[in-house]
């Protein structure tokens, strides 16, 4: 499965490099909503709790815009049935489309976050970056899994720009609630306080949780 | 490879629907291997539903089908890898070109790289490989298309309209590939009453979801195949 996982993934890749229709929009879309709530808030700075939430619902919304394109290529241009042909085991795709999300939020966030921590953050970052990333990566997993297995639901309908908001948003307010507890007490005014490890726990456990639904349920989903 | 008696294909009273509305109904045949099946038929008769089924996209929703000895669709996984598809859709991603389309294609089936340029040599290519597929003729897209059929080598041809796009020069090139001096056994339709008829053994009519027609191909005349769409 490796190599298939590989092939996808690399393809996908290539895909986003050459057509920039997913991660640009999600950073822009991000930066946008930080210059938005910056006025919006009428606040100089933010910390704590109203930090964490911007931060993490903007995330959020950001990570819609990715899901919405993930299988697009797939749907329009016959990547379904071409991988449904080969003797490839079809969770593969699965895996590819999860790490390649993940890959996407990454990247947007090592440019959202320095803009939300110029644009809004009231405490510095520098304390609190190594613990903040530990969040934002057991996040993004969540995101990534739950996403995917959403995005293969709503591209075979047709209304997929309105199904993904529909279904990912409650099915990720779990991820949301645990990222946003977990880094309230990092965007602390006065210093970072300690991570919270039950957040991070949670949040963890719902990655895990949904990888196993997505695992076993995957397969399905390309069924005719 | 299949034993003598057993056939490359065979379908038990097979039907498919799409909701209410019925594709085919009660569809059997058998062809042996190494043997053309042409199915002719008008659009909406169920060509293309019958094709996609025998690729394993999908699944009858009555009757048995087996393909290369294996039932379907319990079985497709054992099967895929000797199946070669060519349907109305090239299956190749427009923003990445042709080579990179068939290497894609040849990590999935696990053929080695080397494949990619004898098949892209052989549907003539080699020169615009690195274009885009966007920004290739439907002619070229079609010659890629073939290519993506044939890169694994595979027993069994599925071909939907296979020539549609093709000047002659073209379809002089692929004819070894995908035409009947390839020795496969292919399943392949055609709107062509003349031309459709060359290199087939066995021929297949559709017509309202239902077999119309189904003799040997040197028993069947242009006038019934045009009655078919009458």
């Amino acid at each position: 499965m490796r190599q298939t996982v590989a092939a996808l993934l690399a393809k996908d890749l290539v895909l986003e490099l050459r057509t920039r229709e997913a991660v640009p929009a999600m950073v822009l879309f991000s930066i946008t909503t930080y210059v938005v709530f910056h006025f919006g808030l009428d606040r100089n700075s933010i910390d704590g709790d109203l930090a964490s939430g911007v931060l993490w619902v903007t995330v959020l919304f950001a990570a819609i815009l990715g899901i919405n394109r993930l299988f697009v290529a797939e749907h329009e241009q016959g990547g379904f049935d071409g991988f449904l042909l080969a003797p490839v085991d079809r969770t593969a795709m699965f895996v590819a489309k999860a790490i390649a999300l993940f890959a996407f939020l990454c990247v947007v966030e090592l440019l959202a976050v320095p803009a939300f921590a110029v644009l809004l953050l009231g405490p510095s970052l520098g304390q609190a970056l190594p613990e903040l990333l530990l969040v934002l990566l057991a996040a993004n997993a969540g995101i990534a899994v739950v996403g995917t297995l959403v995005a293969a639901l709503a591209i075979q309908t047709r209304a997929r720009d309105l199904m993904v908001p529909l279904l990912v948003l409650p099915l990720l307010v779990p991820v949301v609630l645990g990222a946003a507890r977990a880094s309230a007490p990092l965007l602390a005014q006065g210093g970072a306080g300690p991570l919270p490890g039950d957040w991070l726990a949670l949040l963890a456990l719902y990655d895990l949780l949904f990888a196993l639904i997505a695992y076993a349920v995957f397969d399905f989903l390309l069924e005719d | 490879m299949l034993p003598d008696h057993d056939p490359a294909v065979s379908l038990r009273g097979v039907g498919r629907r799409y909701g209410e509305r019925l594709a085919l109904r009660d569809i059997s045949f058998e062809l042996a291997t190494g043997q053309t099946l042409v199915v002719f038929g008008p659009n909406g008769a169920g060509k293309t539903t019958l094709l996609r089924m025998l690729a394993t996209l999908l699944r009858a929703h009555a009757g048995e089908v087996r393909v290369l000895g294996r039932p379907l669709p319990d079985e497709g996984y054992a099967i895929r890898s000797r199946i070669g598809f060519l349907g109305h859709e090239p299956l190749l991603y427009r923003e990445l070109s042709g080579r990179e389309n068939l290497r894609f294609h040849a990590r999935l089936h696990r053929v080695a790289p080397a494949s990619v340029e004898a098949v892209l040599e052989a549907v003539g290519m080699t020169r615009r490989a690195d274009d885009p597929v966007a920004e290739l003729s439907r002619g070229m897209v079609q010659r890629l298309a073939v290519a993506r059929a044939v890169l694994h080598e595979p027993e069994l041809l599925l071909l939907d309209e296979p020539l549609a796009n093709l000047d002659p020069a073209a379809v002089a090139q692929v004819q070894p590939l995908i035409g009947a001096a390839s020795g496969r056994t292919r399943v392949l339709t055609s709107h062509d009453p003349v031309g459709g008829l060359v290199g087939a053994d066995v021929v297949l009519g559709l017509k309202g979801s239902r077999a119309q027609l189904l003799a040997p191909a040197a028993d069947v005349t242009a006038a019934q195949i045009a009655a078919l769409y009458a």
